[in-house]
């Protein structure tokens, strides 16, 4: 057994370390992306209500 | 004056030491600036006088807002290695090891795009053109070149602080007239007294960063002084908008009777001995000595005060129908 917990293989130059707590830091990442998640609805609700509110009223009738 | 403290690598961390969460994030925006960035854009967007969908209107404050915050980023990213010297930066979310410098770059970029297009999209290019200028002069002209280059820096740079109203009368209106360019005058003048009074009392923390700031370049009794002298100039600017038609008698009392104590401010900040214990020049070892801080305190605070009930003022007299 060794104490270093990356097996050799893994050890490659300029990789980050492991983190010290995976747990906690895989709880972060579901957390970061949920929040991208409600970013990107967002962004998409406000894009489709900008659209509607940019394109005003009879836009049926509006000659092509 | 070029510095560079550490090598350019401390600008990633070198290792997370905590795992970064969504509110390490939300910091890199620096939420403080962003909220002064909202407040004169609305500001400019009101005195536009031109009527605004609700909804467009608050999705174009909200597009400056993250375009701030974008430049935030940016700076972040580029300034890790400062930041970890300064006892006033070291907690950022990047010298921290909470979040890796590339992602605070790739965060600069995304929101710099979905900001810049989204205003467009709502409003018009002339108010996306000017948000995109004012991210990439806070980024590229004020973090990556002034910042370390000149003791100019904040005084040059701070026009990227100052274009906000611009953007949002552009917004509501489509044009940016002299007026617009008034409120932005506002600010580029009060930037230098604003930040030079901070950084009277926390010089030692610029000289141990290699950022070259009036008072660790020029020494204490120069910046005061140029502090005056911008406070001197400042105070017409800001009564102007009276004689333009911008502002009524309550801006005009406001603006007359504010700026008198904030020249009677500067004034006392003139006459004190604020930053001498701190110039490195003269005295390094003394760095712990405060005098006259004060002073430049109470300068600092009240410009604050001072930009808030300027505009607030001009907002309040728009929206009771005064204008």
């Amino acid at each position: 057994m060794t104490d270093n917990p990356t097996p050799p293989h893994l050890d490659v130059p300029g990789r980050p370390p492991p983190p010290a707590d995976p747990v906690a830091f895989a709880k972060a990442r579901r957390n970061r992306n949920i929040a991208i998640a409600l970013g990107l609805v967002g962004f998409i609700v406000l894009v489709y209500l900008v659209t509607v509110m940019r394109m005003g009223g009879h836009i049926a009738e509006r000659p092509l | 004056m070029a510095h560079s403290t550490t090598a350019p690598d401390a600008r990633r961390a070198p290792a997370q030491k905590a795992p970064a969460l969504w509110t390490d994030y939300i910091q890199l925006l620096k939420p403080r600036v962003m909220s002064l960035v909202v407040f004169t854009a609305f500001v400019g967007l009101v005195c536009a006088g031109t009527p605004i969908n609700p909804l467009l209107g608050a999705v174009a404050i909200l597009c400056i807002a993250v375009g701030a915050g974008a430049s935030a980023a940016f700076n972040m990213w580029y300034d890790a290695d400062i930041d970890a010297v300064m006892r006033r930066t070291r907690g950022r979310p990047v010298p921290a090891g909470k979040v890796q410098g590339a992602d605070a770059l790739g965060l600069g970029i995304v929101l710099t795009l979905l900001s810049v297009l989204l205003l467009a999209l709502t409003t018009n290019w002339l108010a996306a053109g000017l948000l995109a200028f004012t991210i990439f002069f806070y980024a590229v002209v004020y973090t990556m070149w002034l910042k370390r280059w000149t003791a100019q820096n904040i005084v040059i740079g701070g026009l990227a602080g100052a274009l906000p109203p611009a953007i949002g009368w552009a917004a509501a209106s489509g044009t940016a007239p002299a007026n617009a360019w008034l409120l932005v005058a506002i600010i580029f003048l009060w930037t230098p007294p604003h930040f030079w009074a901070l950084s009277l009392y926390t010089s030692q923390d610029y000289a141990k960063a290699g950022v070259p700031m009036m008072p660790v370049v020029k020494g204490a009794t120069s910046t005061r002084l140029q502090i005056l002298v911008y406070s001197i100039v400042l105070i017409p600017v800001c009564i102007a908008p009276f004689f333009t038609g911008l502002g009524h008698l309550p801006y005009l009392a406001v603006s007359a009777l504010g700026g008198a104590v904030f020249l009677l401010l500067a004034w006392r900040l003139f006459r004190s001995k604020a930053g001498e214990g701190a110039d490195p020049r003269n005295t390094p070892e003394l760095y712990d000595v405060k005098a006259g801080a004060k002073d430049a305190r109470n300068l600092f605070a009240y410009s604050i005060g001072y930009l808030f009930a300027l505009f607030a003022t001009l907002a309040a007299e728009r929206m009771l129908g005064m204008a």
